[in-house]
């Protein structure tokens, strides 16, 4: 196994030092290292993360290989500084037994990029109607402990209490896709003045609302955790705000797109803007910032959500939701967040790696960049800019929003236990 | 004029008046023997129909054929939302059979706009009609119906007369592009519904809005009746269609409160007993039967500004053939 010397990188933006991976974990960190038969990596400007870790990332496989697979996806994310992804449940066949979960696993071991860890669907086959057996999923080999429906609601009352009863058997976590099913049936965009005008039908903010306060309700009631994937109203901030000052143990994600792009984008009609939970105002992408700021918004989350073209080159109302995320998500939060001096790359560090690894309680990953600790490091470039091209993705599909875009911020190298995924800004 | 009408809102006022005096020039045609034009000869105008309208659609055929366009009615029922062809595949269809103009109707709300704007077809896109957002060619023989009653008596022009248009407002492609239009020639538009029937956000619309039709009917110079779909019983929207008809709708108790010269209007088709009640859709006041007229003279002037170029449309030269 080679011998990384990383030569002058600024350890979450803290003066420059040598860090040297070896046999998988950061064996050595000072100035004016040196090692017999190391590759040295030049990290001058560059700022070391650790690797980045995502709780919410589709894969597509297996079902839908031609939008994505376990291989490109996790290429997408080693070349977005990801060393680990949890894979969503809502593939086909739909991962509610340990059989599937455990071939997502054996799928992202064989894959190499970055570590997979499969999300077991909460209801059988996503219906909402019975638990899928969870504690089968949680005693595979996969050890699953997220547990979601993302892409549907876990929306009847009882279902969601036992569910979040039941996974305190294994520390699990119940991640809600937060959105009441009667107040958004046929919903095309956030519900507001522009829907009106543009007559689609309105996603309003008050369904997304309306099960956040129940979850966190229930979840206080039963004495369990509760994740809240893809916060997207000011609302919402809110009121996991007056949770987590009840002492509450509820924790939540904004994802990229909600940062930085508004509802403004869907009087274009084209479909790449088209994401569930949709674009919002700048109110609220505004105030999904402060939340993230001040932690009351626990983690970034991709939601890397892959489609073939011509689910997107289409009209509005038949195209699929979602967009690309992983190779641009520490980009957006350098522009959205660090830029604005809204938070440093110690909070960046913790919304993007430590956090999410804790609450989807994966020991090695988020871990801090010290001695003995596993070698999992991004190598970033803050100064750099780039226009972004669709065609330079490593996903299968191409619909990202943000193409002819110019961001902030490289990845030059990610490491995955000492062993580069990503060198010189390239896939290895 | 911009190159496709996609929306209301593409047009200025000067667009507008433009459109309703060729209009008024075309309609001429249809009180003459032989209600043909050359205007629009070799050019070709698909009628791209992914919803059931006959009306409209017969209605810019023949608008087309009157002004000697070949005319192609692509009646692509179902579309890609039930696994049919996809809107894309349609499009470059026609662009290769070498279409100048597509009038497009669909059930999706953008259609038309993602027609014109994907680099599909190079080809004028004419709205016919998307989903629950526009359909401007409708307000713009709306508005030349108007034009023709009531604008002989205030200087040539809408400015300041009151619109009442009641109804499904929520639902209603008609009721967007008329209230974007008609603020546009300068009327004043109330838009009359109950508040379930008002989209989010209508209070930033250019216009008035009223839960309360009696309260609207004696000041308005035109009164428009939207269809209320049936199917919007099953949605909650109101509790039944004798409550909805009793407050919303226009019968002849009602027409009593109307000012003399008031007109009445219904974009079609009508659900008579529900938003309309017969007597007054058969009344004096009614110029239901003339919209339609109307609809082909406008529908005329839309193809021919689009795609005719500079020349008067109907000229001293420009003899019917």
């Amino acid at each position: 196994m080679t011998t990384y010397l990383i030569k002058n990188a600024s350890i979450l933006g803290g003066e420059p030092t040598d860090l040297l991976l070896a046999a998988g974990v950061v064996r050595e960190i000072g100035s004016g290292l040196s090692a017999e038969g190391a590759e040295t990596v030049d990290a001058t400007g560059l700022v070391a993360l650790p690797g980045l870790v995502d709780l919410h990332t589709h894969l597509r496989e297996p079902g839908r290989e031609d939008a994505e697979t376990v291989e490109s996806g996790t290429r997408a994310a080693a070349s977005g500084g990801f060393t680990a992804v949890h894979a969503m449940a809502n593939t086909e066949p739909v991962a509610d037994t340990a059989g599937v979960v455990e071939q997502v696993w054996r799928l992202g071991r064989e894959a190499g990029y970055c570590d997979v860890y499969p999300v077991g669907a909460v209801t059988v086959g996503l219906a909402g109607e019975r638990l899928a057996e969870l504690g089968a999923m949680a005693d595979s080999a996969a050890r699953v402990r997220v547990f979601s429906d993302d892409g549907k609601c876990v929306s009847d009352a009882v279902l969601m209490r036992r569910a979040l009863e039941y996974v305190k058997a294994f520390d699990g976590v119940i991640a809600q896709h937060a959105q009441e099913p009667r107040l958004t049936e046929g919903a095309q965009m956030n519900e507001g003045e522009l829907s009106g005008r543009l007559g689609l039908a309105g996603w309003p903010a008050v369904a997304e609302e309306a099960i956040i306060a129940r979850d966190c309700l229930l979840a206080a009631h039963v004495g369990s955790r509760l994740h809240v994937c893809h916060v997207s109203t000011a609302g919402s901030v809110e009121i996991v705000r007056w949770a987590k000052a009840k002492g509450w143990d509820v924790t939540a994600e904004a994802c990229p797109h909600h940062l930085l792009l508004t509802d403004e984008l869907a009087a274009t009609y084209d479909p790449i803007y088209k994401v569930n939970p949709p674009l919002r105002s700048a109110a609220d992408a505004e105030a999904l910032r402060v939340g993230l700021a001040d932690g009351t918004i626990d983690i970034v989350a991709t939601d890397h959500a892959p489609h073939p073209h011509e689910d997107k080159d289409c009209e509005w109302a038949a195209a699929a939701f979602g967009m690309l995320g992983l190779e641009t998500a520490l980009s957006i939060v350098q522009e959205t967040m660090v830029d604005p001096g809204l938070l440093d790359w110690a909070g960046v560090a913790e919304r993007m790696s430590y956090t999410p690894a804790r609450i989807g309680r994966v020991a090695d990953h988020g871990r801090p960049i010290e001695v003995g600790e596993p070698a999992n490091v991004v190598l970033y470039d803050p100064a750099a800019r780039r226009t972004v091209e669709a065609s330079e993705s490593a996903s299968l599909s191409r619909n990202t929003p943000y193409a002819g875009m110019e961001l902030p911020g490289r990845v030059v190298a990610t490491f995955l236990r000492g062993t580069p995924t990503v060198l010189d800004g390239k896939l290895a | 004029m911009k190159r496709h009408l996609l929306s209301a809102a593409d047009l200025t006022r000067d667009d507008a008046e433009l459109v309703l005096r060729t209009a008024e020039e075309l309609r001429s045609l249809a009180d003459r023997p032989i209600k043909k034009l050359p205007a629009l000869r070799g050019r070709t105008v698909v009628n791209l129909f992914f919803e059931d309208s006959t009306r409209t659609r017969i209605s810019f055929e023949a608008a087309a054929k009157r002004l000697s366009a070949d005319v192609i009615n692509f009646a692509a029922k179902g579309s890609s939302l039930s696994k049919g062809e996809s809107l894309k595949d349609t499009a470059l269809t026609l662009e290769a059979m070498g279409a100048d103009a597509v009038v497009v109707r669909h059930s999706a709300s953008g259609a038309p706009h993602r027609l014109a704007n994907s680099g599909w077809v190079r080809s004028s896109v004419v709205n016919a009609g998307d989903g629950t957002h526009e359909h401007p060619t409708q307000a713009l023989l709306d508005a030349f119906t108007m034009w023709r009653h009531l604008a002989p008596q205030s200087g040539g022009s809408l400015d300041g007369r009151r619109v009442a248009i009641v109804g499904d407002v929520l639902h209603s492609r008609v009721a967007r592009s008329n209230a974007l239009l008609l603020r546009t020639l300068g009327a004043e538009v109330t838009l009359v519904a109950p508040p379930t029937l008002f989209p989010v956000g209508i209070e930033s619309w250019p216009v008035e809005t009223s839960y309360d039709l009696d309260s609207v009917l004696p000041k308005a110079d035109v009164v428009m009746m939207l269809r209320v779909q049936r199917e919007r019983m099953h949605g909650g929207f109101f509790p039944t269609a004798r409550e909805y008809s009793r407050r919303y709708g226009l019968d002849g108790r009602r027409m009593a409160t109307l000012q003399d010269h008031t007109i009445v209007m219904h974009p079609g088709p009508m659900v008579r007993g529900m938003e309309i009640t017969a007597d007054v859709a058969d009344s004096d006041r009614s110029v239901i039967v003339e919209q339609v007229t109307n609809g082909v003279a406008v529908r005329m002037a839309v193809l021919y500004l689009l795609l005719g170029g500079s020349q008067p449309a109907v000229s001293t030269e420009g003899l019917p053939e």
